[in-house]
C-alpha cells in the first residue's frame, strides 16, 4: 500500500515502473502467504517480470518524464471516497477471512479436493482444475493472449507502419 | 471483533480506490496503466483472500497419510487466467500508447485533446 501511495507521487516513469514491480513481487510475498503457491509464481513471473520489461521497453519508445504537474482533484477524491464507503458497507456482511464454513469454501472446491487426484493423477489441485476441469476457462484465456498477440503486432509491426504512411502521403499527393 | 476479522477486505477496497484514484486523476497514460494493474491487483487479492481458510496449506495432496486442511483452489485457478489476461491486455495498452505517442508527441491526455481540437 506504501509503494501504491509512492507510485500516485511519483513523476518520473521510469520510477514507477520500478515501484510498480516492486509492487508485484510484494502481491506475490502475499499470494505466497494465502496459500496461493501457484499464483504467486505467475504474479511474480508476470507481474513483476514482463510487466516491467513491456513498461520500461514502451518509455524507451516514449517519454519517461510525467510534464504535468499534480493538482489535487477534489472531485476525483470525493468519488473514490464514495466508492470506497460503498463498498466498505457491502463487505461489512461477508464471511470473516479464513473462515471454512464460508459459501465459497463449500460449493465445489470440497468435490475437487477429494476427487481431483483420483480422476486427473495430479496431485496439485490447482493444475488439475485449470487443465482438466476447467479447461474451456484455459481455452479462452489463450484466445485473449492470442488476440492481444495480434493486436500488437498488427499496431507495432514497421512494414504495416510504413504503408500506411505512405498511403496518406500519396492521398496528400492527389 | 467481527470487525477486525475482515481486514483482508479493507486492505482490498484501499488498494482498489488507489488504483481507481491514479486513473482518473493522472493525465499521463502510462500513469493510468499502472492504476489499472494496481486496481487489478486489489481484485487478485480479494479473491484469494476469499480462499484462504484458516490454518490451511497450498492445494497440493499430501502423501503423508494425515489429513490436511487445504485453502481453496477454485479462486487460485481463476486468478492465475486472470492475471495472464492482465499481462495481455496492458501489453496491447502499451501498444497503443506508443503509436499515441508517435501520433500526438505527448502522452499527456489534455495535450491529446487539445491537439485534437486544432484544426
Amino acid at each position: 500500500m506504501v509503494v501504491a501511495f509512492a507510485i500516485i507521487r511519483r513523476r518520473s516513469l521510469i520510477a514507477t515502473a520500478m515501484l510498480s514491480s516492486f509492487f508485484s513481487l510484494l502481491m506475490a510475498g502475499t499470494f505466497v502467504l494465502l496459500d496461493a503457491v501457484d499464483v504467486a509464481f505467475a504474479e511474480a513471473a508476470v507481474g513483476a517480470g514482463i510487466t516491467t520489461v513491456l513498461m520500461l521497453s514502451a518509455l524507451a519508445l516514449t517519454s519517461s518524464v510525467e510534464v504535468q504537474p499534480l493538482k489535487s482533484n477534489w472531485l476525483a477524491l470525493v468519488l473514490t471516497i464514495a466508492t470506497a464507503g460503498v463498498l466498505f458497507y457491502g463487505v461489512s456482511d461477508l464471511p470473516a477471512f479464513g473462515d471454512a464454513a464460508a459459501p465459497a469454501q463449500r460449493h465445489v472446491a470440497p468435490r475437487y479436493l477429494e476427487m481431483a487426484e483420483f480422476e486427473t493423477g495430479i496431485p496439485n489441485v490447482v493444475t488439475s482444475v485449470l487443465a482438466s476441469y476447467r479447461g474451456f476457462d484455459t481455452f479462452g484465456e489463450l484466445t485473449v493472449v492470442l488476440t492481444a498477440g495480434i493486436g500488437v503486432m498488427l499496431l507495432m509491426t514497421p512494414g504495416v507502419r510504413r504503408r500506411r504512411n505512405q498511403k496518406e502521403t500519396d492521398e496528400d499527393a492527389t | 471483533m467481527a470487525f477486525l476479522g475482515t481486514y483482508n477486505y479493507w486492505i482490498f477496497i484501499t488498494l482498489m480506490m488507489i488504483g481507481l484514484y491514479i486513473v482518473i486523476v493522472r493525465g499521463n497514460l502510462v500513469k493510468k496503466i499502472i492504476g489499472l494493474n494496481i486496481f487489478q491487483s486489489s481484485v487478485f487479492l480479494f479473491f484469494i483472500s476469499v480462499g484462504k481458510v484458516s490454518d490451511g496449506t497450498a492445494p497440493i495432496i499430501l502423501h503423508d497419510g494425515g489429513e490436511a486442511i487445504y485453502s481453496n483452489p477454485l479462486p487460485h485457478v481463476l486468478i492465475l487466467t486472470a492475471i495472464v489476461v492482465a499481462v495481455s491486455t496492458s501489453a496491447l495498452a502499451l501498444a497503443l500508447i506508443v503509436r499515441i505517442h508517435e501520433s500526438y508527441g505527448t502522452l499527456q491526455e489534455e495535450l491529446i485533446h487539445e491537439a485534437e481540437r486544432a484544426p
